[in-house]
């Protein structure tokens, strides 16, 4: 910090992690020169705050080499990066280990905005969840990120993280459970299926649906591995048609999980990928890239009213 | 370095290295029968983990998980045969287990496995273990203790970023208590490493990452010692030797075919290689035949 400038007051995620981590001495801070999500903390967590640079293999190594010494590193960067340059890293030195090692991936999916498709992370979860041990959470916002972080801390497993830090349109259940959705709303006509910061344009777009006559349950799957597949079966049974938003590419993501579930109980229903099929997004600020994208709540109405209205009316 | 340490590196008996060593590559000569092991690169350092496992390293065979422990990472898993065959002789492991190398009842197989006693972490794929053992030294820094953390890499490795990467953090973070081996053997698995990607000046590459490097004889007991008993080489900076070696090294006709990285013999020729190699240590196999 420089020496005139005065403390900023600590973001909700930094509050909820060095409510953790400050006392326990078992935490270690990383991040490969990625500062965003955790500007204030260097200072307070000393030296276990670690920078490795620009180097997100040489940082994973570390930080299951930390781990392998009984520290839980909680690493941070650009979730483009540490999931790509540092997969085999993750793979192979923190799953095949079965290491605690916290990855935390900031400018996920639409949050790389204007950044370009070299900064777009639309498969992390795809790829991290092929592996071993990994598990995966997604938290629509900081409010969700606060009360999942502890839980995610405390459990011994490697974790990755999907940050997002956008306020919380919705009162949260106050419990996270890896496995457990969170359902929004009840609902009998169709189920959203989301995660991340599309759970807000998800919310909006619920609620004109229901102005509209039609019934919308709207789960938050903040777990993505492990998924809660009672969730994704009882919603099959009881919906008439899924529609699954991501801000991921449709390969691998959560149509891929449900798919998975869905085969794998041997049911068929009406399923609505609603992701990025095969292609990278424009860059541009936020609201603009979900208009332009047709991601903003009232894209989202239309393009699932009209299904609805084909295939149901 | 430890009292139990500096005993270590007075009491150099170049004669029963060698005899250990001995011991060690029939090991790994009778691991490439049966389906086979990379055995050029598990013999150019097996004088090199001989050297650290006996004269170096603090670990207690009898107690692998001793918290002031030094730590050894392989980070060359090819090399897994000098290892297991070293683990053996200090007493970490069964070698009669050698029986079932490359069977699914075990564990032991081409790479290494950490539910062996003494691996401390897998490799196999290159580039991963320095920044791993940069973690491990990291961590030991911040504790304030004095483990030291060995990592041997092979020298075609050194063609992996990673490894850059980590001398880079290495050096920001005064890692003085980390120590990189290379195995400078020379070759990468199938050409001579100043033939396909050249690495030389290899000792300047290291200096300028932060990391003084000195160049020893990786076959020559003498010169490890003079070399490691200089550690640190410079207060806050990790330390690489570059230990040059032979590929194929105790055994001339694998010497001589160092193009070939894996062997898988028939009983027959295994027994030829073992002849061999007892050709080259007759120094240290007659006087024992003597006192019998």
């Amino acid at each position: 910090m420089m020496k005139n400038e005065t403390p900023n007051p600590l973001t909700t995620y930094e509050k909820a992690l060095t409510n953790i981590i400050l006392h326990d001495d078992r935490y270690v801070l990383m991040t490969a020169e990625n500062h965003s999500a955790i500007r204030n903390l260097p200072p307070l967590l000393k030296e276990r705050f670690v920078d490795t640079g620009i180097t997100e293999q040489g940082m994973i190594g570390a930080a299951a080499g930390l781990a392998l010494r009984g520290r839980i590193p909680v690493v941070h960067g650009l979730a483009a990066f540490i999931t790509m340059r540092g997969f085999e890293f993750i793979r192979t030195d923190v799953g095949l280990g079965n290491q605690p090692v916290k990855l935390v991936g900031t400018f996920s999916g639409f949050h790389s905005e204007a950044n370009g498709a070299t900064h777009q992370a639309l498969e992390d979860v795809s790829l991290l969840r092929t592996i071993p041990n990994m598990k995966i959470v997604c938290p629509a916002d900081e409010r969700d990120l606060e009360i999942a972080l502890p839980v995610i801390l405390q459990d011994e497993s490697p974790c990755y993280i999907r940050f997002t830090d956008t306020k919380a349109d919705i009162e949260h259940h106050p419990e996270f459970r890896f496995g457990e959705a969170e359902t929004v709303t009840e609902g009998s006509d169709i189920t959203i299926l989301t995660y991340g910061m599309l759970l807000n344009q998800a919310y909006q777009a619920q609620q004109v649906l229901e102005s509209r006559g039609i019934s919308v349950r709207l789960l938050n799957m903040r777990s993505l591995k492990p998924v809660d597949e009672r969730a994704i079966l009882k919603a099959a049974r009881e919906t008439e048609m899924l529609v699954v938003l991501e801000d991921h590419f449709q390969a691998g993501g959560l149509y891929s999980i449900l798919c998975e579930v869905l085969v794998k109980n041997q049911m068929i229903c009406e399923v609505m990928p609603y992701s990025l099929n095969n292609r990278w997004f424009k860059p541009g600020l936020l609201q603009d890239v979900l208009a332009y994208e047709k991601f903003a709540a009232s894209d989202i109405v239309d393009t699932i009213f009209k299904r609805w209205l084909r295939d149901f009316c | 370095m430890n009292m139990q340490n500096a005993d270590k590196a007075k009491n150099l008996n170049v004669h029963e290295l060698r005899s250990f060593a001995l011991r060690v590559n029939e090991h790994i000569i009778r691991m490439a029968g049966k389906g086979g092991c990379f055995i050029g690169a598990s013999l150019s350092c097996t004088d090199l983990m001989v050297y650290l496992y006996k004269q170096f390293l603090n670990i207690d065979p009898y107690k692998p998980d001793d918290p002031n422990r030094d730590y050894f990472f392989l980070s060359k898993g090819h090399a897994v045969p000098a290892l297991y065959g070293t683990l053996a002789e200090i007493g970490m492991m069964d070698s009669a287990r050698f029986e079932n190398h490359l069977k699914t009842s075990d564990d032991i197989y081409w790479h290494p496995n950490p539910k062996i006693p003494g691996v401390e972490f897998p490799s196999g794929s290159l580039g991963h273990l320095l920044p791993v053992a940069v973690g491990v030294a990291m961590d030991i820094k911040m504790r304030g203790q004095s483990n030291k953390v060995v990592v041997e890499t092979g020298d075609g490795e050194l063609n992996e970023g990673s490894n850059w990467e980590a001398c880079l953090i290495a050096a920001a973070k005064g890692l003085d208590n980390l120590i990189i081996v290379v195995d400078r053997n020379f070759f990468q698995a199938n050409e001579q490493t100043e033939n396909l990607i050249p690495i030389e000046p290899l000792e300047e590459k290291f200096f300028s990452f932060g990391c003084p490097s000195i160049t020893l004889n990786g076959h020559d007991y003498e010169d490890m010692n003079l070399v490691f008993n200089r550690l640190p080489f410079r207060k806050g900076s990790p330390n690489v030797d570059i230990a040059e070696t032979v590929r194929g090294n105790g055994v001339p006709s694998i010497e001589a075919r160092a193009d070939r990285r894996i062997f898988n013999n028939s009983d027959e020729k295994v027994e030829q290689l073992i002849a061999e190699l007892h050709n080259e240590y007759a120094d240290v196999l007659i006087p024992e035949a003597a006192a019998i």
